[in-house]
């Protein structure tokens, strides 16, 4: 530690990486402070597989072009709009460098994929996943000499007239408790850890919430930052939210809770009732908008019901099914009422139509004269055992964040440039999606807006 | 249910790793966890014996210790490894060698060497044993060549039979029933991957050791021990051949092929495994079977006893040392033999039995 650093990078994702790996080619003295000990450092990037960049043409892990256009044609499809234009436009450009950039730090990625998903020509796949990525860009980092030190949680910043001065960080790091920095960069994710401010909005149903990633994602940079006078952007009730089993723990389950599952069964709340078209659209919009369905049921829980038929049509899953050989007997173990889950079951198989089902398009499967209506894929349930997965919200970020122009660099509440303070990754997304969510956007966010801030934040240091 | 405890537990982590798939794209331990959503006891221990132990999904797995999951593939498949030497080993009495193994090892180690000792001394006087002895012939004056010709050909007979037994249960036990016999598609695949060790290079990076940064030396080491025992074996071949067909004696001068190839698959067994034996002193011990680490290094011991008193051998051929020399070296080759069925040598034969599995797999997959 010598007193002061050209460029202090807070967190310790893929945004942050990015950004101090981009500081210090750029020729600044950088340190990250990461909050979460070493085995969990990265929050959400630990938990990420994959990267939506836009290309012009197939290469070795990618199956096709992804045009601009279409990329931010998707992106107005997923937000409904809610995207600022400008600094979308701009990060699809830069996201089609960040492909090879991003390899030339050391990251690898997977090249061909199996499974069930189909973004093959969408999204390049971190070999590895995640955790792997984070890995090689730490190795890298470090091996440019980047200081990095982990348990570093900060307390304080000083910030004046929207220039940041100093953090303070309540692990002394070799005496000195106040750091020092010409720049700063913020890329310490949202807060979806944080259920106390989780329930500033949802009440107490977020006690009921799982959250997918560590528990270290507090927002406590993001709070310190708005408290300070930085302009907020986003909706604080927006987070990405899916449904997730409600047997997994309640930090850091990750991935493998995931149950994509729905478009083969029902889905009741505890009162054995559905409440929504589980065949309204395809995967994976259908799967982000459980979350929020069930975080809006009693007691923010609910259950996937399908049959014996079905078992192998989905990915495996952690939790096994739980199940009945009486739709009377499953009801017990759910501790549902028989005689409601059986009338639901009867009604639903009643109104089912026949067709042809195909659950990879919006098939011909439907139901008619029930409430709310199954539009695809709906076949009858009948076949014991009968069986259930039970699901929760699990949260993997939120959207409130803080402000900031192309080049990544925070805006003040009065409108004025921030002096030396920019961020990137989820505490910016926001500004980018306003709502919605499709697979590998964050991973983008992280990586252009971290690098941009990073080689921003070593230009102002330098001059 | 399962028949053992890490057999249960291998179960449990391949349940964990099916609904993740992330380490897919890192060898082929996953893709063929893929191809199942169940697990048989042939299916975990064919898995545990396609792990090369590289240690990269420990490294990039998010759940791994100390996180609550626990996923410790590495450490576990090596487990579970280890037990389905002793599971499928034949004769079934001596399954249990592999739980004593460095003991084992020893003392048929120290008694094989005893024995070429004072068989020496049987066939000839002590003065034969610690005397000069040059030119073609000299080793067969302190033991005639039949006498070690019988000795080493029941013995080889002997491993070749165990292991043929060992691995046919192991085969069958694996998916016999599906596809019986290997086809030579599959067999030429396995035969590459494993002569490139395609699965020890943690997805391309290098194999993972004493900590989060990858390295290759792992790989090196075992390539020179791997290609130094084939050299060995290759020159004690040619010299057979040299003997029965051409009539010709050893000693063999130093450029004569039996010699060179000799030499260089020694020094290979020298530095081989006393790298592989440094890796291992180093290694992360979450990634290490520790129970069997006796079975390993006594396996790296004998291998690298061989290689060393085979070169001593060489450079001391004609002087007064030979003698004891050749009786240790013999002594050593006979041991590594008679225990081959019973300690880490058969990691190689099962891992290749499982990767001609894979290629199968994969082709009927296509």
């Amino acid at each position: 530690m010598n007193g002061k650093y050209d460029v202090l990078v807070i967190g310790g994702g893929n945004a942050a990486l990015c950004a101090a790996i981009s500081a210090r080619r750029g020729g600044a003295s950088v340190l990250v402070l990461e909050g979460a000990p070493k085995f969990y450092r990265g929050g959400n990037t630990r938990h990420t597989r994959n990267m939506r960049c836009a290309h012009d043409a197939a290469t070795e892990i990618l199956t096709g072009p992804y045009t601009e256009e279409e990329f931010w044609k998707d992106l107005l499809l997923v937000t409904g709009g809610q995207t600022d234009e400008e600094l979308a436009r701009h990060m699809i450009r830069e996201s089609k460098d960040i492909l090879n950039w991003i390899v030339e730090q050391g990251v690898r990625w997977q090249p061909s994929l199996g499974g069930t998903l189909s973004l093959g020509r969408t999204n390049s796949f971190f070999l590895g996943g995640g955790r792997a990525m984070l890995n090689a860009l730490y190795l890298t980092a470090e091996a440019l000499g980047v200081d990095i030190e982990y348990d570093a949680e900060v307390t304080d910043l000083v910030i004046e007239d929207g220039m940041f001065l100093a953090a303070r960080v309540k692990r002394p790091i070799e005496g000195a408790t106040e750091i020092r920095a010409t720049s700063l960069v913020a890329a310490a994710g949202g807060f979806e850890a944080n259920i106390e401010w989780l329930k500033q909005y949802w009440g107490e149903a977020a006690d009921n919430f799982l959250i997918r990633g560590t528990p270290y994602n507090r927002g406590s940079i993001l709070k310190m930052l708005l408290d300070k006078g930085v302009q907020e952007v986003g909706d604080p009730t927006q987070c990405h939210a899916v449904a997730i089993d409600a047997r997994a723990p309640k930090f850091d389950g990750g991935i493998i809770t995931r149950h994509d599952s729905v478009v083969f069964g029902i889905v009741v709340n505890k009162h054995a009732q559905r409440f929504y078209d589980e065949g309204e659209d395809i995967w994976p919009k259908r799967y982000a908008i459980w979350g929020r369905l069930v975080a809006a049921q009693p007691d923010q829980i609910a259950y996937i019901i399908f049959d014996s038929t079905v078992v192998t049509s989905f990915m495996p899953t952690l939790f096994p099914p739980i199940a009945g050989a009486t739709v009377a007997e499953l009801a017990g173990k759910l501790t549902l009422d028989s005689a409601a889950l059986e009338k639901t079951i009867t009604d639903f198989n009643a109104a089912v139509r026949p067709g042809t089902f195909d659950h990879t398009i919006l098939d011909d499967c439907v139901t008619e004269g029930i409430t709310p209506p199954k539009t695809h894929w709906a076949r009858r349930i009948e076949t014991p055992p009968y069986l259930a997965y039970p699901v929760r919200p699990g949260i993997t970020f939120t959207y409130l964040g803080t402000r900031v122009t192309k080049e990544a660099r925070m805006l003040m509440k009065d409108g004025r440039l921030a002096a030396n303070m920019f961020a990137a990754g989820e505490i910016m997304a926001g500004n980018v999606l306003g709502k919605g969510y499709a697979a590998g956007m964050g991973m983008t966010i992280g990586s252009v807006f971290g690098r941009i801030a990073g080689r921003e934040a070593a230009k102002h240091a330098r001059n | 249910m399962h028949g053992t405890r890490i057999l249960e537990e291998t179960d449990r982590l391949m349940t964990v790793c099916n609904s993740c798939r992330y380490c897919e794209g890192l060898c082929a331990v996953f893709p063929a966890m893929e191809m199942r959503r169940a697990f048989s006891d042939g299916d975990l221990n064919y898995l545990a014996n396609l792990c090369h132990s590289c240690g990269a999904c420990y490294v990039d797995c998010q759940f791994s210790p100390p996180h609550e999951f626990n996923v410790n593939v590495p450490q576990t498949l090596a487990v579970a490894r280890a037990e389905s030497y002793a599971a499928y080993a034949w004769p079934r009495a001596l399954s249990g060698a592999f739980a004593r193994n460095g003991l084992v090892i020893s003392v048929v180690a120290a008694l094989s060497m005893a024995v070429f000792i004072l068989g020496f001394a049987a066939f000839n006087d002590r003065a034969a044993l610690f005397g000069i002895h040059t030119g073609p012939g000299a080793f067969y004056k302190l033991m005639p060549h039949n006498a070690m010709a019988v000795l080493f050909s029941a013995a080889f007979l002997y491993a070749i039979l165990a292991l043929v037994l060992s691995v046919r249960a192991f085969w069958r036990d694996i998916g016999e029933p599906i596809r019986g016999r290997a086809d030579g598609g599959s067999i030429f695949q396995a035969i590459r991957d494993a002569g490139e060790l395609r699965y020890l290079h943690g997805g391309g990076v290098g194999c993972y050791n004493e900590d989060d940064k990858p390295t290759d030396r792992r790989k090196l080491y075992h390539h020179l021990t791997f290609y130094g025992f084939l050299l060995c074996f290759a020159a004690t071949s040619v010299a057979t051949l040299y003997h029965y067909l051409l009539a010709r004696e050893a000693p063999y001068p130093w450029w004569d092929l039996p010699v060179v190839l000799g030499t260089l698959g020694g020094i290979g067994l020298v530095v081989g495994p006393v790298g592989l034996f440094l890796a291992k002193v180093k290694r992360d011990p979450a990634l290490l079977d520790e129970e069997r680490y006796g079975m390993d290094v006594g396996f790296i011991a004998m291998l690298f006893l061989t290689g060393v008193t085979g070169l001593a051998l060489l450079v001391l051929r004609e002087t007064s040392a030979m003698g004891p020399l050749l009786a240790l070296h013999l002594g050593a080759v006979f041991a590594l033999f008679i225990t081959m069925p019973y300690g880490k040598f058969v990691h190689g034969i099962y891992r290749f039995a499982a990767l001609v599995r894979y290629a199968q797999e994969r082709r009927d997959a296509g």
